[in-house]
């Protein structure tokens, strides 16, 4: 269901339709939670205070006001807050994580198991872009999470951020310049270290604590 | 913005691998805390392990099952939501079930009663209010809520207390003063429910059979329902016992204010 039929269904019956909007959007939400924390049960938490958010919102709104709705990104807006009041050690968001349901599912954990040698290599990779996005300061990171990991347009990102389009413009390049710093600066310690990087100057101390080995060379054609 | 470079693509195609799908937990924890999902554990009762469903709202349902699924089936049925087992209730709410099942009346256990008619709750809430150890009449609950005339009414809203137990209506008996029905299994559940909380359910429907409705003190001159909490303590050399209101008016006895067992004189 796309946000448009998503909206109407909801504006008809909000009981009934929250649970498509739930589904819809729980990758994204919990994506966007994720990637700003870096901390799996928290994303959960803020995910989900995220949704009872926006269905408490949404019991006061007419069929009208949820009609003109940019669903996604108006969504993006209040798990951002949500994740930055808990990134500040806020309180707003309260801990709801005391039901633990039976049937549930484990998440897939970081450790090594008996993966095809590819997918481990993939894995690795990812879990190095996660830790040099987590190592960004904020203000680049949650522009680029919006913009590069979610795909929100600009002046959706800037109204969820509350800052201009030209500077969440400006933020979400500078925050890639940090990247390429970063995976550069990875890759001179590998090379100078033999592949040995216990604890050295890397870009920052936690994307040297998360990379046991060394990352995916991107293509050669990326390096220039 | 020259976002074109190389690296900006590769770093573009690299962030997009960092999409993640949410824990299956999310969506069913999420309903839940809204409402529109429950939860649900069992718990130890005098009657046996019962279901007790919940959600962000409140307790929702306790229900007799022989198991789960069987559970899930006929709550979905009956409350229109799926219901999810979990392991054990949250620990305040498991807290706060208990010290209210004892018979602490402050601690507050909340409910989700959405659905329900508003005479239903008001009947509900008033069965809330009858201590533990106590009884009353299903006219007495009528009475106390303004609708005199609806007994067969309020017996029919006990009836489909969704969360007895909680709800005590096994505290509410028969206005002859027989124990009756109850939806939780039938009446002998009723008289074990009666019997943990100190009643003795044979002396009950012995005082119905031989017409006793109200005990009074000479000492006092005052008149109760037979197990409110002041006629017990009544020694059996002072006890008079009635069969009417109307008698122990004519005896010259006034109605007891905590059980209030006739509106006549319940301001008095």
């Amino acid at each position: 269901m796309d946000d448009t039929a998503l909206l109407r269904a909801l504006a008809d019956d909000l009981d009934g339709a929250f649970e498509s909007l739930v589904c819809a959007h729980q990758d994204r939400l919990f994506t966007i939670a994720l990637r700003a924390l870096g901390n799996w049960a928290e994303a959960e938490d803020v995910a989900q205070e995220a949704f009872v958010r926006a269905y408490r919102a949404l019991t006061g709104w007419d069929a009208a006001r949820i009609g003109e709705l940019r669903l996604s990104a108006w969504l993006a807006t209040i798990v951002v807050n949500l994740a930055r009041n808990r990134g500040r050690g806020g309180t707003a968001a309260v801990r709801r994580r005391s039901l633990t349901l039976l049937d549930e599912v484990d998440h897939p954990s970081a450790g090594p198991t008996d993966t095809p040698h590819d997918e481990l290599a993939r894995r690795e990779t990812t879990a190095a872009w996660a830790a040099r996005l987590l190592s960004l300061p904020e203000r680049y990171r949650l522009p680029i999470v919006l913009r590069h990991v979610d795909g929100l347009a600009y002046d959706d990102i800037a109204a969820a951020l509350g800052r201009p389009v030209g500077t969440v413009k400006a933020q979400v390049h500078r925050g890639l310049v940090l990247l390429r710093a970063a995976l550069e600066a990875e890759e001179r310690e590998q090379d100078h270290d033999g592949g040995h990087a216990p604890g050295g100057r890397a870009a920052s101390p936690s994307v040297a604590s998360v990379i046991p080995t060394r990352p995916a060379r991107p293509r050669s054609d990326s390096r220039r | 913005m020259t976002n074109h470079s190389p690296f900006d693509e590769t770093a573009d195609l690299a962030l997009k691998t960092l999409r993640t799908s949410a824990p299956a937990s999310l969506r069913p924890r999420t309903l839940i805390a809204l409402g529109l999902a429950d939860a649900y554990a069992s718990i130890a009762s005098p009657i046996g392990s019962l279901f007790v469903a919940f959600n962000g709202l409140g307790v929702c349902a306790v229900e007799l099952a022989p198991d789960g699924p069987s559970f899930e089936r006929e709550h979905l049925a009956r409350q229109g939501r799926v219901a999810h087992r979990v392991e054990a209730l949250p620990i305040g709410l498991s807290r706060a079930l208990e010290r209210r099942l004892l018979g602490d009346r402050r601690v507050r256990v909340p409910l989700d009663l959405r659905g329900h008619s508003e005479f239903e709750r008001d009947v509900w809430r008033k069965a809330l209010e009858i201590p533990r150890g106590e009884v009353r009449p299903y006219g007495w609950v009528a009475r106390e809520i303004g609708r005199p005339a609806a007994v067969r009414a309020v017996g029919t809203a006990l009836g489909h207390n969704p969360v007895p137990l909680i709800v005590p209506c096994h505290r509410v008996v028969r206005s002859d003063g027989h124990i009756g029905q109850y939806s939780l299994g039938g009446p002998a559940n009723k008289r074990a429910m009666l019997a943990a909380e100190g009643l003795d359910p044979d002396a009950i429907e012995e005082l119905a059979r031989a017409g006793i409705r109200y005990v009074g003190s000479d000492t006092t001159r005052i008149f109760c329902l037979p197990t409110c909490r002041h006629a017990r303590r009544i020694m059996e050399r002072h006890l008079v016992r009635f069969r009417s209101a109307d008698d122990s008016a004519r005896a010259g006895y006034r109605a007891c204010l905590v059980c209030r067992p006739t509106h006549r004189n319940a301001v008095a």
